[in-house]
């Protein structure tokens, strides 16, 4: 009564002709939003026990797509066959049963309650009482089959974003999806929780299974993908391609629809004057335990400093701590001037600005319009404060003249910040940072999540920011984005600074060796705090 | 003075506690506050009463009693779930509204007697030294209805899909909606039940432990009590019953009730135009200003283990927050 739902498994009773062996048929899909046309005349196929690559930016339609497929929206004209049947999903509830699962970004998960629980949630079955211990061992052999490595009996909230995510890719498992799409998947993951991602969706596609995997992301794709579609502004600009033989620079302009600059220009590094001088900071997270065990470093004009780390190795409680928003020992100084454990607008006053790695709640006030977050660091001088009063129209001014000059892709000014996309959003914050006129940027994860064109005009900003001679101290997962951008790059591990490289010496492997705390021979995966 | 008597009387009145919190526990489960207990309890005593006094059948009264303690949760349900008004403020207006009504409705009722629920003693469980008189003899109906709820609200909640289904609308209603469940449909039945449950509680003082009309005096504040047990129960069924028996004998209803002149050699404070009776006037004002101070520190609601989207109205597909 309680059996895990089996698919169906694509057994050898009939030599698969082309037409059934294509798990997914969308033709000629065709959705409109007011103003804007997410899908114009898509055509989509998805084989079976494929994994296809849908790449493309931010608002190319591909979640629109997908979301089509997965019955969140009704196409407007259209086809979609699954498994040569044609359907037409009225809830998510319909794709499900149709053997159809998609995995959000955002997950849909009940913090407080167990994996066990969550997976059950809105099932039919177990009719009416849970039968808990023998629902665990059966979703704890499901998660097995597949090296879903996650405990059944935890509770959400105890886990990492990563094994969230296997929990999110178990639920639609354990009602029977044969085809399970991703919607970004990796943007949350550590990198070897990526591959540890990379090996299930092997394993899956190793059963007839098949995987949509949505991404912007060059180099995963061609990792991970058999074939590849390009998607830009709602239209196919590449229909499953062969992911053997397919380029990056290719995809790139597919994507973009120009060439992109995969080097960046630089201006020759000059050293100025020392404008950051870090020195033994210790500082604790919010969990009370050390994140900081006596950090020391300098940043000068006109240089960038990358710092290469594993998520949760003290890097941002760093950001933190240099930005006046934590308390720690040791000694802060900008240009000279002691700031640690000033006021965040002390440290403002001395001319730091900050890109937090969280965008919507520490980067803007997401109720707020655009305009009000423009200006949130500028409304005590003049013009903007007339008094003590704000004055509106020089303010509206300002905002009208960043939002052209940095491209910020909002309505009207007075649109709330929450309803910008990731780019614009960051594009809003650094418009605002950089109008400072800062002497030290401290940057963290500026580019995470955003699609290509939004991480090249970051890319861009801040090297312009550097030739005009600012102190950059960028901190990212992105170990390419670092190397890419640093003229010295810190590594730090377990809250220390492990070791320091200028641009010349900056070598990946050396580098990753001891993100991970490794020495030599023990590669031991840093644990990845979530 | 009789020992025995008083803990009988405690288990009688702490019914009352228990059927008004489990009520609320379920409401609040499903992530609606409701402070407009003492209202649907005042109304379900004057509606189970006067049935009752009309009909002559004390079991219709009890029906009625729920009927309009249900429908009183329904219109907090349309104004919080639908309408997304602030529950607090809701709640509030819901116990003026029951509480005025209830008077109104009430007049002319004093000094009438009605046919009582049925009371009657358990065999053989009767019989188990010392708890066996308190617990079994001479009880009323509800009071053994009580006993069966208590274990079975609970199992509901942490032991059965509907209960799973309540608990993920309580404390994460965007993925409980995006499994398909119906987090507006399930949200109205558990606060309408809630306030059946809360007019079942309010007939229990009328048809059952103290039958009689007594304006506003008849609940005297226990609906607010009942909102506080639901706190420190921390939102278990089991835990709520053993705080209301406890509570409820050692609380001027039951002490008074039973015209106990002194307890353990000191004079019952409880008396009627003794010092203590200030402390039930206090009680409404304090609740709601616990309540309210609960609501606005996510820390402290995590660490009693509120359900987490307790007091907020669900919107589908909102961005942000």
């Amino acid at each position: 009564m309680t059996v895990a739902p089996e698919p169906p498994e694509p057994s050898g009773d009939a030599p698969p002709t082309a037409a059934d062996s294509l798990a997914v048929q969308a033709i000629g899909i065709v959705k409109e939003f007011p103003g804007v046309v997410a899908n114009d005349h898509v055509d989509f196929d998805l084989r079976r026990g494929e994994v296809h690559a849908l790449l493309g930016e931010n608002g190319a339609g591909k979640s629109t797509l997908m979301n089509i497929l997965a019955g969140l929206y009704r196409p407007d004209a259209g086809e979609v066959r699954v498994e040569g049947r044609p359907v037409d999903f009225g809830s998510p509830r319909d794709a499900i049963a149709a053997g159809l699962g998609m995995v959000h970004q955002h997950f849909t998960l009940v913090p407080s309650q167990t994996v066990t629980e969550n997976v059950l949630l809105g099932l039919d079955r177990p009719r009416f009482l849970l039968h808990e211990r023998e629902s665990e061992a059966e979703i704890g052999r499901l998660a097995e089959r597949f090296g879903l490595r996650v405990p059944p009996g935890a509770r959400i909230w105890q886990l990492s974003v990563g094994e969230q995510q296997r929990v999110e890719i178990l639920k639609m498992l354990y009602r029977g999806a044969r085809i399970l799409i991703m919607d970004e998947p990796t943007a949350v993951l550590a990198p070897q929780e990526a591959d540890e991602l990379f090996a299930t969706l092997r394993s899956m596609t190793a059963e007839g299974r098949s995987v949509v995997f949505i991404s912007h992301k060059l180099g995963e794709v061609l990792a991970i993908a058999d074939r590849i579609t390009v998607m830009r502004r709602g239209k196919v600009t590449a229909a499953g391609i062969p992911a053997t033989g397919a380029t990056k620079a290719d995809l790139a302009r597919r994507m973009v629809g120009r060439s992109v600059l995969e080097t960046l220009e630089r201006t020759p590094f000059e050293p100025g004057e020392v404008v950051l001088s870090v020195r033994d900071v210790v500082a604790d997270n919010d969990r009370l335990l050390p994140a900081l065990r006596g950090v020391s470093l300098d940043v000068r004009a006109g240089e960038i400093v990358g710092i290469a780390a594993v998520a949760g190795n003290g890097q941002s409680e760093l950001a933190e701590v240099i930005t006046g928003l934590r308390p720690c020992g040791g000694e802060v100084l900008v240009r000279g001037h002691a700031v640690a454990n000033r006021s965040a607008s002390t440290v403002l006053r001395r001319g730091v600005a900050h890109v937090p790695e969280d965008r919507t709640s520490v980067g803007t006030a997401p109720n707020l319009s655009l305009t009000d977050n423009l200006i949130m660091k500028r409304y005590r001088q003049p013009p903007v404060a007339r008094g003590w009063l704000v004055d509106e129209s020089s303010a509206r001014a300002i905002a009208l003249d960043l939002r052209d000059t940095y491209r910020i892709a909002a309505p009207t000014v007075d649109t709330e910040v929450r309803l910008l996309s990731g780019g614009n959003l960051q594009r809003a914050i650094l418009a605002r940072e950089i109008e400072t006129r800062p002497g030290l940027l401290v940057a963290v994860q500026p580019t995470r999540g955003l699609d290509v064109g939004a991480i090249e005009t970051v890319h861009r900003l801040l090297l312009d920011l550097r030739a005009k001679g600012a102190a950059i101290l960028l901190i990212s997962e992105e170990l390419d984005e670092i190397l890419a951008l640093s003229d010295r790059v810190d590594v730090m591990y377990e809250g220390r600074v492990v070791g320091s490289f200028t641009a010349a010496e900056a070598d990946i492997g050396r580098i990753g060796l001891l993100m991970t705390g490794g020495s030599e021979a023990d590669h031991a995966p840093a644990e990845a705090a979530g | 003075m009789d020992l025995g008597l008083i803990l009988a009387g405690g288990i009688a009145s702490g019914t009352v506690l228990l059927f008004a919190a489990i009520g609320e526990i379920f409401a609040e489960r499903a992530g609606i506050l409701n402070l407009g207990v003492e209202g649907m309890m005042l109304m379900g005593a004057v509606a189970g009463f006067s049935t009752t006094l009309t009909t002559g059948n004390p079991w219709i009264g009890l029906v009625a009693a729920m009927t309009v303690g249900g429908l009183l949760a329904l219109l907090h349900a349309v104004v919080t779930i639908h309408l997304r008004a602030d529950q607090v403020v809701s709640g509030l207006a819901l116990t003026f509204l029951g509480t005025g009504l209830a008077r109104v409705l009430g007049e002319g009722l004093a000094n009438t007697n009605v046919a009582r629920l049925p009371a009657f003693t358990v065999p053989v469980l009767s019989n188990i030294p010392i708890v066996g008189p308190i617990v079994f003899r001479d009880q009323s109906v509800l009071v053994y209805v009580g006993f069966v709820l208590v274990p079975l609200a609970w199992f509901w909640i942490e032991g059965t899909r509907p209960g799973l289904h309540l608990r993920a609308v309580g404390e994460a209603p965007a993925a409980a909606d995006a499994q398909g469940i119906g987090v507006y449909r399930l949200r109205y039945a558990y606060v309408v039940l809630g306030g059946v449950l809360a007019g079942l509680a309010g007939a229990t003082i009328t048809l059952a432990v103290a039958p009689g009309w007594f304006g506003d005096q008849t609940v005297n504040g226990r609906g607010w009590i009942a909102i506080g047990l639901v706190i420190f129960a921390r939102w278990n069924p089991i835990r709520a019953a053993i705080g209301g028996y406890l509570f409820a004998t050692i609380t001027p209803f039951n002490l008074g009730l039973q015209g106990v002149d002194r307890i353990l050699g000191f004079e019952n404070p409880f008396l009627p135009g003794r010092s203590a009776t200030f402390f039930l006037d206090m009680l409404p004002y304090l609740f709601v200003i616990a309540v309210v101070i609960l609501g606005s520190r996510q820390a402290a609601r995590r660490r009693i283990g509120a359900p987490a989207a307790l007091g907020i109205p669900y919107v589908r597909g909102e961005r942000g927050r």
